[in-house]
């Protein structure tokens, strides 16, 4: 498009952090204290972001109840329970970290549940060796996020631009100097000019169709990240929460806290078995979360699944006080949607795609990404987790390195010369690419597509074929239906105007969701071997060469490109810390460097 | 107000969803949802809606915009009662619908209409920038200077603020308040929600500031007559008026009407003069 842009608004600023949930407030606060003027764009009103769905609590090795517990054995767990695939280092930094950050939060007014000393009180989870989450009932996100919501309200420097969409990153030369995006409830464009960038937009669920994830976990931060050029970092490892609700039908996938099983809930199979105790004897129902999802997944493909498909979770014989005191919102939530009395009756309960431990790829110090001036941190980025997240890592992670990722922008912007000229022609083409669903059936288009039925469709494409069992057949499958779909994208119209019009929004949202969903699909071909998350039913074990790569997505001329990267193996002095893990076997260590028996030298699994 | 019919869905149209499929009752639910825009007449539209067994408002919006009208306008975010984004007033009643059951509701014909006491942007979306605001004026959390040493608080303590931070900021409390609704003193009331905040710091036990004169005279603490229409909305349940509001008033009434302090502030002057 030559033509010159529709007028737009500009703001500048700093530092623009994209996303207002835990680690985009985080990231403000920190950028703000650094001396910086801040914008923060989300989609949403201001705390409504994902980070309300938390509930569980924040993993800290404090140690408050169990003195044995500390930053060691937690960084262990972490590592073991992520299948030594993480970046060790910023495993290092969070499990140091996250203990500040916690009683941070408490000083900035955040409540916790108390020990009988007074102290924090802290929960058990799965695969954490001792207990070790920080919370409050069942609601610690909401809390997480309204005290940080209510410190950056009241930091100054830090502006709030509620319901906008970011569509596409501003690049100046190969640094990125803004983004670009609409206000959701005028349909104005609006160009944001700043000295850094940093992505705190979260995960991407709602490519799948039963999902614990809001409409807006579409990728759009990973997807304007890799169209910039940025690399993406093992994107085929995708949550599935073993817990979500199965029924009623709308209600499928809504999550139940891992915190039910942390109190003492118990699942059993319709035939009334307690079947963690024969998949993992040790962990039983707080095994990690790859474990149990698998465990129930094989339930009911043997047939003993509950009436409508899945688990029976049961805290019954805890006390009908003890659930209503530690669990309120999971009694309110049964009660209210599935008419179930949660003190008296079981609940159904199966897995939920949940979250993103793939990501963008960020340096572990100051969660720069491969592109100047742009940062990304939380669940957008990757790394941290590895092949599998353990409950109460997500919280800690958005409150660590959103700090490091404001305060690392923040550097940047005031260290990296003027904010650059904004390039017109992007703008115009962008406007132009945003305003195609609107433009009726003109332009030689024969059949206009409903984006709503494309995302439907996507989400069957991703649930049956790149959901938690895969195989080489059902990623190509998925594949040739991502592509086929891309073509169809390409007719999606619209009626309305572009005052608050959901069709239009969703739009460029199915967009963004084909992108991930393409490097999801990529990324799991690539991995030829089962390791957390991923399940391939043809490559049921454990490789040694994939334990010594990371996959990395990225934008080529030519289409999108997965290659493996060798990862940096944990040095000699970490290594030791992770017999500290109550969980650690020697005989049962994840296959890869820590397993290798070959020369150094070796080159298996090196860059192709 | 006008009510437009908007047709049934034909036969040809695309086939159900797989997942309404495999719970759908064979009823079908009349929705008529109020449409407009600012400074434009706002008329009902009615939606022939298939019922799924536990189908909440929400899912109904949801299957009008993606088969029926992908213009409608409607906010959401988790679908699970914890965000606070879904406020409506269903059946004139003020209400999270992904809380509201179909099946609790009398049969016929169900109206969706946005909340009352806040301006319009479109549809079911109105503007509630006025309670970022009113929270922005609120000292936020303020402790003593940090000795280093980790707090020990009783949970007894953490127990009575819990009821107040379940608080999902859905707003259906302020747009059900009668002194808010009738916009006579919007601008000087800050609303329940924002008592049930002011009430969460004050009783923080770590912190140090004094809101009460505050909350008096720019929050405008002392127009609410407790008729407790915002308890019964709150889908947290919190007892606003009883355990936020009336603790309140009594905090402000010590600092002003008791006996003893008056004299001293009259001998020694106010905290802060």
């Amino acid at each position: 498009m030559a033509a010159s842009p529709e007028p737009y608004d500009t703001i500048e600023c700093d530092v623009l952090v994209v996303g207002a949930g835990g680690a985009g407030m985080r990231a403000a606060i920190a950028a703000a204290e650094g001396g910086c003027s801040v914008t923060v764009v989300t989609k949403s009103l201001l705390g409504k972001a994902h980070t309300v769905m938390a509930e569980g609590g924040i993993a800290a090795g404090m140690g408050n109840l169990d003195a044995e517990d500390s930053w060691e054995v937690h960084f262990a767990d972490t590592m073991l329970g992520g299948q030594l695939v993480n970046n060790w280092r910023m495993v290092e930094l969070y499990a140091h970290e996250v203990i500040d950050r916690v009683l941070e939060l408490e000083r900035w007014g955040g409540i916790f549940d108390r020990t009988e000393d007074g102290l924090i009180m802290q929960r058990a989870f799965g695969a954490h060796s001792w207990r070790r989450l920080a919370h409050v009932g069942d609601r610690t996100g909401l809390e997480l996020i309204r005290t940080c919501q209510d410190r950056m309200v009241h930091t100054p420097g830090v502006d709030v631009c509620m319901e906008y969409t970011l569509t596409a990153l501003l690049k100046s030369g190969d640094r990125v100097c803004g983004a670009f995006g609409y206000n959701r409830n005028t349909g104005r464009f609006v160009a944001f000019k700043a000295g850094a960038v940093v992505l705190a937009s979260g995960g991407w669920g709602r490519m799948f169709r039963y999902t614990s994830n809001s409409w807006e976990c579409s990728g759009d931060g990973a997807a304007m990240a890799y169209q910039a050029g940025a690399d993406l970092l093992d994107m085929e490892f995708m949550q599935f929460h073993p817990t979500g609700m199965i029924w009623p039908p709308g209600a499928r996938g809504i999550l139940v806290t891992e915190a039910v099983r942390g109190e003492g809930g118990l699942l059993f199979n319709a035939e009334g078995s307690r079947f963690m105790l024969d998949y993992d004897p040790v962990k039983k129902e707080l095994s990690s979360r790859d474990v149990v999802a698998r465990s129930i997944y094989k339930e009911v493909q043997a047939g003993r699944g509950t009436p409508h498909g899945g688990a029976y979770l049961d805290v019954r014989h805890l006390g009908a006080d003890y659930v209503k005191r530690k669990l309120p919102s999971m009694y309110e939530q049964f009660h209210a949607l599935a008419s179930i009395d949660i003190t008296s009756q079981p609940m159904e309960v199966g897995p939920t795609i949940h979250y993103t431990m793939g990501g963008i790829r960020v340096d572990a110090e100051t969660a720069a990404t491969t592109v100047p001036g742009l940062y990304a941190a939380g669940e957008a980025a990757g790394g941290l987790h590895g092949a599998n997240r353990l409950g109460g890592n997500s919280l800690g992670d958005i409150l660590v390195f959103g700090r490091r990722a404001g305060v690392a922008a923040a550097e940047f912007a005031k260290t990296g010369g003027a904010i650059r000229a904004i390039d017109e022609a992007q703008i115009a083409t962008e406007q132009a690419d945003l305003l195609e669903p609107l433009a009726g059936h003109a332009g030689g288009s024969t059949s206009s597509e409903n984006p709503y039925k494309l995302h439907e469709d996507l989400q069957l494409a991703m649930q049956d074929d790149a959901g938690i069992g895969r195989s080489e057949d059902s990623l190509q499958r998925a594949l040739a239906a991502i592509l086929d779909l891309r073509e169809r994208s390409a007719h999606m119209r619209v009626s309305g105007g572009r005052v608050l019009n959901p069709g239009w929004h969703t739009c460029r949202d199915v967009t963004n969701m084909l992108v991930i969903s393409e490097a999801i699909v990529r990324g799991a071909n690539e991995r030829r071997e089962s390791r957390g998350s991923q399940w391939r039913f043809d490559h049921l074990e454990q490789e040694v060469e994939f334990g010594k790569v990371n996959f990395v997505t990225r934008r080529a001329d030519d289409g999108m490109r997965v290659v493996s990267v060798p990862l940096d193996p944990l040095p000699d002095r970490l290594r030791p810390l992770l017999q500290r893990s109550r969980f650690y076997d020697a005989a049962k260590l994840p296959k890869g460097y820590m397993t290798d028996t070959a020369p150094a030298g070796d080159t298996t699994g090196k860059t192709n | 107000m006008a009510v437009v019919d908007q047709p049934a869905p034909s036969a040809d149209a695309p086939a159900e969803d797989v997942l309404t499929a495999s719970g759908l009752t064979g009823e079908t639910l009349t929705l008529r949802v109020l449409k407009g825009l600012p400074g434009g007449e706002q008329a009902e539209v009615a939606y022939q809606v298939p019922v799924v067994s536990g189908m909440v408002i929400l899912d109904a919006v949801h299957y009008v915009q993606h088969n029926l009208d992908t213009d409608l306008a409607c906010r959401w975010n988790c679908k699970a009662a914890k965000c606070g984004s879904c406020s409506a007033e269903v059946n004139g009643h003020p209400v999270l619908m992904c809380k509201t059951r179909v099946d609790d509701l009398p049969a016929g014909p169900v109206t969706v209409h946005p909340l009352k006491s806040f301006p319009l942007i479109k549809d079911l979306v109105t503007d509630v920038s006025r309670n970022y605001e009113v929270n922005r004026e609120i000292p936020p959390f303020t402790a003593a200077p940090d000795d280093g040493t980790p707090w020990r608080i009783p949970q007894q303590d953490i127990d009575r603020l819990y009821e107040f931070r379940k608080c999902i900021e859905c707003f259906l409390c302020q747009d059900v308040c009668h002194i808010l609704r009738t916009h006579e003193y919007a601008d000087r009331f800050y609303g329940p929600r924002f008592f049930v905040r002011v009430a969460s710091l004050e009783m923080h036990p770590k912190d140090v500031l004094d809101r009460r004169d505050q909350v008096r005279d720019q929050g405008g603490l002392g127009y609410c007559n407790i008729t407790k229409c915002c308890t019964e909305v709150c889908p947290e349940h919190i007892h606003i008026t009883d355990n936020a509001i009336i603790p309140l008033k009594e905090r402000v009434a010590d600092v002003h009407w008791d006996p003893v302090r008056f004299v001293g502030r009259r001998l020694f002057g106010r905290k802060g003069d």
